[in-house]
């Protein structure tokens, strides 16, 4: 299920300006790696090459590998839709269809494989993914109504359990809890927590303190300054980020004095 | 503290808000004062026509609904055949422009179907008359021949092709260009959002517009369809000029004999009029009037029952 990913030398760039430069990380499988830095540093950008979801993006285009259990996503013939199946993602904002029931949210990535599910398949799966994001509890009783009539921590939630429902090896998430109250937040820490468990987990916050609760290793990105790329500045456990970073700039950052 | 708020405290009246509201109050209601008069105006007119004898008719007719039901069946007939083939082929355009065409070859092709809504229906019925009629004339021929077992296909086929199949789709043209505009402009609403989360999960493009596209722009479908179809159903000229009429119920696609549409049968007739005669005619009119009325209260109550899932929460 869980799987390593190995990035070497990743440059992105959008038409011809270079977002990020050279970024080689090592992300061991079942761990939950945070990526923190200032807006603008290329984290995004970053999270986002490692499903190829950049690829949305008119003009991004990327040079280097990233290795997932040493299978690159940018080899020749790879198909970007296959490389999406296994390696989730949850946005920013939480983002259930609105037109699909709570329980057709949950399987809309699994329909996508055109397996035809029985019904009892079909409600197990939902159980499943719903226990796996905490949220069954709370709409078992609703499974048939929209999922926009959500709060926004149950809907961040919702998109959690559509993202493990297709069983990927690999969840990314982009700011999760940015557009969430502090209680949703703890919520999804939780699950981030229990996830951890089954599978690779890489998580962009720019809540310092997020990634100090969350997380065993923290990549720290920077930037010299606007137009130039983003660049990997640091990458170690999270304990040593935070209480002894070997760069100045990681520990200005984590401490405060920028950023 | 309590008997200050027990009163109630009146907003100050700002000169500007008061213009602006009494302006939207009056374009509001001239509006529906522009359709209560016109409904008055059709009403008053048609109920000489309501107690009509069989003297005010040609041919065996006896009374105004067997005049007008023929009429009623040709008009929906040939506007849901032109429906059934605008809607697809408009949402096929609109898709393209926006999601699948680089962005410049979109505009232009935006520009271009806008262009044809600019086309006046005159010359679309010109065009079906010579163009369109001896074009299909042979397919019908062909078609007659090996599907004439299927009742709406029987023969014998029309020798100048001008059916109430060319004549849907003639309408299907002229509706094509305002079905398509707005399904662009929907679809190009889609959350971006919502886009994101069918690809993040493995969507391939059009697996992306099935889940997030489609649903998210039915209501504006629907909408769409429904303005192609009040088009269709109200349309004149082209219809006029392309169809042989004949007052009876016909369900054959293809032959010389065709139901006639009522607004295509009033501008004929309308010239020769007199008498119960006008009536009679713009008592047809009511019927269009309330037939357009119906179908889209159906849109809206369509529309509705989905609300809960259209995202707009």
């Amino acid at each position: 299920m869980s799987k390593r990913i190995e990035v070497n030398d990743l440059n992105v760039y959008y038409t011809n300006f270079l977002a990020v430069e050279g970024v080689s990380i090592v992300i061991e499988p079942r761990t939950v790696t945070a990526f923190i830095g200032p807006s603008g540093c290329g984290k995004s950008t970053f999270i986002r090459t490692l499903n190829r979801m950049h690829e949305v993006i008119p003009g991004a285009r990327v040079e280097g590998e990233v290795l997932i259990d040493g299978n690159n996503l940018y080899g020749p013939g790879v198909d970007p839709v296959l490389v999406r199946r296994q390696v989730g993602m949850v946005f920013q904002r939480p983002n259930p269809f609105p037109t699909m029931s709570i329980q057709d949210n949950v399987l809309a990535g699994v329909k996508l494989n055109n397996r035809r599910m029985s019904k009892t398949d079909a409600d197990d799966l939902t159980e499943k993914a719903l226990r796996g994001a905490n949220l069954w509890n709370e709409v078992k009783d609703r499974l048939a109504r929209p999922g926009s009539g959500l709060s926004g921590g149950q809907q961040q939630r919702l998109c959690i359990a559509r993202a493990i429902a297709v069983e990927p090896d690999v969840i990314l998430m982009d700011e999760p809890c940015s557009a969430l109250d502090p209680i949703s937040t703890l919520a999804i820490e939780d699950l981030i927590e229990e996830m951890k468990q089954e599978y690779t987990i890489v998580i962009v916050t720019h809540n310092m303190q997020q990634a100090s609760r969350v997380s065993d290793r923290t990549a720290f990105f920077n930037i010299a300054g606007t137009g130039k790329p983003g660049k990997l500045i640091e990458y170690d456990d999270t304990t040593t980020i935070f209480s002894n970073p070997s760069v100045q700039a990681t520990e200005d950052y984590v401490s405060g004095r920028f950023g | 503290m309590t008997t200050a708020a027990a009163t109630t405290i009146k907003a100050r009246q700002r000169p500007g808000d008061r213009i602006f509201s009494s302006a939207t109050v009056i374009s509001g209601s001239l509006i529906l004062a522009v359709l209560a008069a016109v409904a008055i105006f059709l009403l008053v007119e048609s109920l000489p026509a309501f107690v009509a004898g069989p003297d005010d008719f040609n041919g065996d007719i006896t009374n105004f609904w067997s005049y007008v039901g023929p009429l009623v069946f040709g008009t929906i007939y040939s506007a849901v055949l032109a429906l059934l083939m605008a809607v697809p082929v408009a949402i096929g355009i609109a898709l393209f422009i926006s999601h699948f065409a680089p962005r410049k070859l979109a505009q232009s092709l935006g520009y271009l179907v806008d262009l044809l809504a600019a086309v006046p229906s005159v010359v679309f019925g010109l065009w079906g008359i010579g163009v369109l009629a001896p074009l299909v004339q042979p397919f019908y021929t062909t078609i007659v021949d090996w599907f004439g077992w299927f009742p709406p296909l029987a023969g014998p086929a029309s020798g100048t092709g001008r059916t109430i199949f060319t004549v849907s789709i003639v309408l299907a043209v002229m509706i094509l260009p305002i079905i398509t505009a707005i399904c662009r402009e929907i679809f190009l609403q889609t959350p971006l959002l919502h886009e994101e989360a069918a690809l993040a999960l493995g969507a391939t493009r059009w697996e992306m517009i099935r889940m997030a596209v489609l649903p998210f722009g039915l209501p504006g479908i629907i909408s769409a369809s429904m303005l192609g179809l009040g088009r269709a159903l109200g349309e004149t000229m082209a219809v006029a000029m392309v169809l042989s009429p004949s007052p009876e119920v016909i369900f054959q696609l293809l032959t010389a004999q065709n139901s006639n549409t009522i607004a295509a049968n009033i501008a004929l007739n309308f010239p020769e009029a007199h008498g119960v005669g006008v009536n009679i005619l713009l008592a047809t009119g009511l019927v269009l009037f309330v037939v357009t009325l119906l179908v889209n209260m159906l849109a809206r109550v369509i529309i509705n029952s989905r609300k809960a899932f259209s995202g707009a929460n």
